[in-house]
């Protein structure tokens, strides 16, 4: 097997793996990272959205071999309850998701929206989060989140 | 002051034994272990808020246990917005008297009055400075004891945290992705299994050619137990190429036909039913009618469509299995188990781990079953069973689709004067433990199989299923409401939240609206006239004001209003709907009012009736099952649209705060009144009634067509 080299949340990485096998596959795994999660395995909800070279992508139909030599962020890789990113205080704050299992996703979502477009508004919010499904019926909450983390990002 | 409890709670008496509620940790911490689960409502959180209340710690001591058939107080079903009523009753009981045992004990070691010690974050001080605490006194105070009746709770007055916003508890760990999904827990020596299902309704397994998948690398084994076939591998990627390739080599009976998608009314209307008159009430006088309306109203099979696939994990030792599982009922799951391995339900220890947002019975149930069957050929090593989302979207079960007709009798000045109702659907409750026979999905698969439930009603007592919310709360001079429950069920339903009420309000609302509308009178004038419960009224009366009903009329905006009591005994909530749109329509802005009583959390509340009315929105606008004559077809979100980020309106709630009156749920009280409060504004903008959901462009145009 192939090995392919990666960051992974900073870290440089090298795993032997089939080629075809998908990066969420990997991460979930081999790796135990479980921030990412399995929701359709068709790029379509959202749930495993991981960052690739500062864009948010889906990992679960995402071949391992198109990440050699790319920086992937999951959402582990954010920050820590000692150090958090903004964006993981502002959910806390607005209190935003109800079961949370699409949250992991869409932090990662709004995480490279706003490395891309520090100030973002509600409208260029909800544009970038169209890919993130949510089933509780929690988008108000995380919209204002992430317009509370944009904002206080702004100040920093 | 409020009096002691002339008998327990209903949670409590089923399960009296104090400690099997509240135990004093060795690291100064209090277990609290609530029969209910954590299903993405925050119902953890509201019962850590009663109990630091009651026993006066503060609420980060308190620690939350899963609930397990091995120490958790039996709750039944974590279902019906009955968690703060059953859990919370009990809870805040159990609490008062354990308080209560303590201060006793605290008043024997210190000789003080009990009534003068004070109690602090757990410790318990009097005058002169003595003190002592739970954690001291723990060894002396036995709480292997039944609950008595003699107990007073604290007063609303006199309580700090329950009737205040906290922040969930849950939260921190899913923020900074710490594993607590059951689908995140990896246990050791774990192996991964997939299950083979049909593409075709209700086909059986008729032949298996293993020959290839036995090839796969990390398979460790191929189940097969009559119609029910699956596979055990190292790994999750083993696991789903080996099924896969199993999969190849299978052969299935042709299965059952479905009904025809476009015309469910039809279907629904031509079975056989069970007929149930639900209620009916004759009037004083007979005024003749001036002339009868006739709606018939639809709504369709819909999907749970949760984010996460449904997981669960089983091990065997012997002939004892444990069992993890994100089912709403730990006790009643491993009933059916029992059933189905023919097993002493004390041989099985079912565990509750979270699972993504729950909305009713959807297929926790069955994959544990799945996990079981398939950890047989394990060993002792455990299994893991994740359902892919295409199983997950055409073998769960659906919410039922219903037909509602109404007749309504109207005198000459288009009063009310008589109303029929009539529902046409199939049951709205399968759920294990419940029935001599299992309800789980494998148990109709397996050799020896069992008959596939046909879903039921729950009775009306507990606020019924398709009939659920059909008797108005109006006051209409008479009426009789018939449910009609079909004997045959070719889409597997079960219950999905709200059983019957959304379609049932849908109707009665939009009917409403329509006599209203025909009087040329204000829709919220009517219904407050025809209203006498202050509670109803003033939810409806919050809304409109917050809503500045009814705002001036714009070329391309509608306004509509719906209200309901859930089950007509739990939560108010008026809703009004501001819509946008020509043939195809957008929901801008949701207003909502809500009355639960005292509520415990009032933003974990908020967060529900918002989350209740985006679901709504969702189901109303795009949502519909759909399948030809031998299969599901919408098993991908690109088939199964949900509403997304930039389609999601502005919600805005205001509860009513009633601290004095036992709190209801909040989980279910929006959707009724929202998928009301839609159809009625989509009428007000745009001059049709579309009675068939979901309100698509194509909807609209052809009752466009129909009126013109």
């Amino acid at each position: 097997m192939p090995t392919i080299q990666f960051q992974l949340n900073g870290a440089a990485l090298a795993v032997d793996a089939d080629p075809v096998q998908t990066l969420l596959d990997m991460l979930r795994g081999r790796l135990g990272i479980t921030g990412p999660h399995f929701g359709c395995g068709a790029g379509e909800c959202g749930a495993c959205h991981v960052m690739i070279n500062d864009h948010a992508m889906a990992s679960c139909d995402m071949p391992i071999w198109s990440v050699a030599g790319k920086d992937v962020v999951t959402v582990e890789g954010l920050g820590t309850p000692e150090q958090p990113h903004p964006l993981q205080r502002a959910f806390i704050s607005e209190q935003a998701m109800q079961c949370g299992y699409c949250v992991s996703g869409i932090l990662i979502s709004a995480a490279a929206l706003l490395k891309r477009n520090p100030s973002p508004t509600e409208a260029e919010v909800r544009t970038a989060l169209d890919r993130n499904l949510c089933r509780c019926g929690s988008h108000n909450r995380i919209v204002r989140a992430v317009l509370r983390a944009a904002s206080e990002m702004a100040t920093l | 002051m409020t009096s002691p409890a002339p008998k327990l709670p209903v949670s409590l008496a089923a399960n009296p034994r104090l400690s099997s509620w509240v135990r004093f940790t060795d690291d100064g911490r209090v277990a609290i272990s609530p029969g209910k689960v954590e299903i993405g409502q925050g119902i953890v959180t509201a019962l850590a808020q009663i109990a630091a209340d009651e026993l006066d710690v503060d609420i980060t001591r308190i620690e939350m246990i899963r609930a397990s058939t091995a120490t958790s107080p039996n709750e039944g079903v974590t279902s019906g917005s009955l968690s703060i009523q059953q859990s919370g009753r009990a809870l805040r009981h159990a609490c008062a008297e354990v308080r209560q045992r303590f201060l006793t004990a605290a008043s024997d070691r210190l000789g003080v009055d009990a009534s003068l010690f004070d109690i602090d974050d757990g410790t318990i001080s009097g005058p002169g400075n003595v003190s002592t605490s739970y954690w001291e006194l723990a060894g002396d105070v036995s709480l292997d004891h039944d609950a008595t009746t003699g107990v007073t709770a604290k007063t609303a007055a006199m309580r700090a945290v329950a009737g205040h916003s906290v922040q969930r508890v849950d939260i921190p760990d899913k923020v900074f992705a710490r594993p607590r999904f059951i689908h995140d827990r990896a246990l050791p020596n774990l192996l991964h299994g997939r299950v083979l299902r049909p593409d075709r309704s209700d086909a059986r397994l008729i032949a298996l050619d293993e020959t290839m998948a036995r090839n796969i690398p990390g398979l460790v084994a191929i189940v097969r137990d009559g119609g029910f076939a699956g596979v055990v591998a190292d790994s999750e990627v083993a696991a789903e190429a080996a099924s896969k390739t199993l999969g190849k080599g299978a052969t299935w009976s042709a299965g059952e036909p479905l009904p025809d998608e476009n015309d469910l009314a039809g279907f629904l209307k031509s079975q056989p039913v069970e007929t149930t008159v639900i209620d009916t009430r004759t009037a004083a006088s007979t005024t003749k009618a001036a002339r009868t309306l006739r709606r018939q109203y639809i709504r369709p099979y819909i999907a749970h469509a949760s984010i996460a696939p449904s997981c669960a994990m089983a091990r065997w030792d012997g002939d004892r299995v444990h069992v993890w599982t994100h089912s709403q009922g730990v006790y009643l799951l491993r009933a059916d188990l029992a059933i189905v391995l023919k097993l002493p339900a004390e041989n099985i220890v079912v565990e509750h781990m979270e699972g993504a947002g729950c909305y009713g019975h959807n297929a926790a149930d069955d994959v544990a079953l799945d996990a079981v069957l398939l950890a047989k050929a394990a060993g002792s090593r455990p299994v893991r069973v994740q359902w892919s989302r295409h199983d997950e979207m055409s073998h769960a079960p659906f919410g039922a689709a219903m037909a509602v007709e109404i007749e309504a009798d109207l005198d000459a000045d288009n009063e009310i004067i008589g109303w029929r109702h009539n529902i046409w659907s199939n049951g709205h409750a399968a759920r294990p433990g419940r029935a001599a026979q299992p309800a789980l999905l494998a148990a109709s698969a397996i050799a020896n199989p069992y008959p596939r439930m046909i879903s039921t009603n729950p009775p009306a007592a507990n606020g019924g299923g398709g009939d659920r919310n059909s008797v108005p709360l109006y006051d209409l001079p008479a009426w009789t409401i018939t449910s009609h429950r079909l004997l045959t069920m070719p889409v597997r339903t079960s219950a999905l939240r709200t059983l019957g009420a959304q379609g049932n309000v849908f109707a009665i609302e939009s009917l409403l609206d329509e006599i209203a509308a025909l009087r040329g009178e204000d829709p919220i004038a009517f219904r407050l006239r025809r209203l006498h419960d202050e509670r109803a009224k003033d939810v409806i009366r919050t809304a409109a004001r917050r809503a500045q009903w009814k705002p001036e009329r714009r070329s391309g905006i509608g306004h509509g209003v719906g209200f309901a009591r859930y089950k007509n005994t739990g939560a108010y909530c008026a809703a009004i709907a501001e819509i946008e749109g020509t043939d195809d329509i957008r929901v801008k802005q949701l207003t909502l009012a809500v009355d639960v009583g005292e509520a415990i959390n009032p933003d974990g509340v908020i967060n529900q009736i918002e989350g209740g009315a985006i679901q709504a929105t969702s189901w109303v606008l795009k949502e519909r099952v759909r399948f030809d004559r031998t299969r599901i077809t919408s098993t991908s979100w690109t088939d199964y649209p949900i509403l997304t980020f930039s389609e999601v309106p502005a919600v805005d709630v205001e509860i009513i705060q009633r601290p004095e009156i036992e709190p209801v749920g909040a989980g279910e009280a929006a959707h009724g009144p929202v998928t009301a409060a839609i159809a009625n504004a989509v009428y007000d903008c745009l001059g049709v009634r579309v009675r068939d959901l979901p309100i698509t462009r194509d909807k609209i145009i052809a009752a466009m067509e129909l009126a013109s």
